[in-house]
């Protein structure tokens, strides 16, 4: 599934780095642990979470991971959307929740990262 | 064969810039054309032993060594150092305070990351003197 799609479908604003829309993505990831995300996210996927500080864009630096979705409309700092867009990854906010946000993803076929394994 | 080396100072003052130091080391190991696993597994590794340094250590050094067949990372710091490192290396196992908690770290799964994720971790602590961590991933 592209990005482009998911941004639709979560009717998600884009903030950081549109010219990778169209990246095309299997897996994703829910978690505000970043540990967790480390110790458990397994490939380049979606991270969707509620934390918003700029190890978030360093975390998913360390899995090349492609895109951030923030939840609940929480608006990442310019900081947050600068490390991003330096780094080629795309920062989503969307008004769902967590929740929410991962069931419809999860409907399209879009797969669990951690049951990878 | 002479290793490659590269050192980083690691700011224990400013936690948003945490990670700044993996994050340099992984793109200097992907300009050097390491395998993508081998680059992600000493991301992570240095990663989650930056953050730790930052959260508990007022930073530190980093040290990496780039051989063809291995990268050796020394972590080094002159924090409380760690009293159980059995204890330390349990999944789960935390003394990380709230506000490190509200911030995404500190839920017990740095060390055991660390050693998930390389080849060895060598951990020589002692409390009121410091930790130094030596982590070796294969090539």
């Amino acid at each position: 599934m592209k990005l482009r799609e998911i941004a639709e479908l979560l009717r998600a604003d884009i903030l950081s780095s549109e010219e990778m829309l169209d990246t095309e993505v299997q897996n994703a990831f829910c978690c505000d642990m970043m540990s967790d995300v480390l110790a458990f996210a397994t490939n380049q996927s979606v991270l969707i979470t509620g934390l918003l500080n700029p190890q978030v864009v360093r975390t998913a630096m360390m899995l090349d991971m492609h895109c951030i979705v923030f939840i609940n409309g929480k608006e990442p700092t310019p900081e947050i959307v600068s490390l991003a867009e330096a780094n080629d990854i795309v920062i989503m906010v969307t008004r769902e929740s967590m929740f929410r946000a991962a069931g419809k993803l999860y409907d399209t076929g879009l797969l669990d990262d951690a049951a990878e394994e | 064969m002479a290793a490659l080396h590269f050192h980083f100072d690691i700011d224990g003052e400013d936690f948003s810039s945490a990670g700044e130091a993996s994050v340099e080391m992984k793109k200097k190991l992907r300009q050097l054309g390491f395998p993508s696993d081998v680059i992600r597994r000493c991301s992570i590794a240095m990663y989650e032993g930056e953050i730790n340094m930052v959260i508990h250590a007022n930073g530190g050094n980093a040290d990496v060594d780039v051989y063809p067949d291995k990268i050796v990372i020394v972590l080094e710091d002159h924090g409380p150092g760690i009293p159980n490192v059995e204890l330390a290396m349990q999944e789960g196992y935390s003394t990380a305070t709230e506000q490190i908690h509200n911030m995404g770290f500190g839920a017990g799964m740095g060390l055991p990351n660390m050693k998930r994720y390389t080849e060895s971790l060598e951990i020589e602590t002692q409390v009121g003197v410091g930790t130094k961590l030596t982590m070796v991933v294969a090539v």
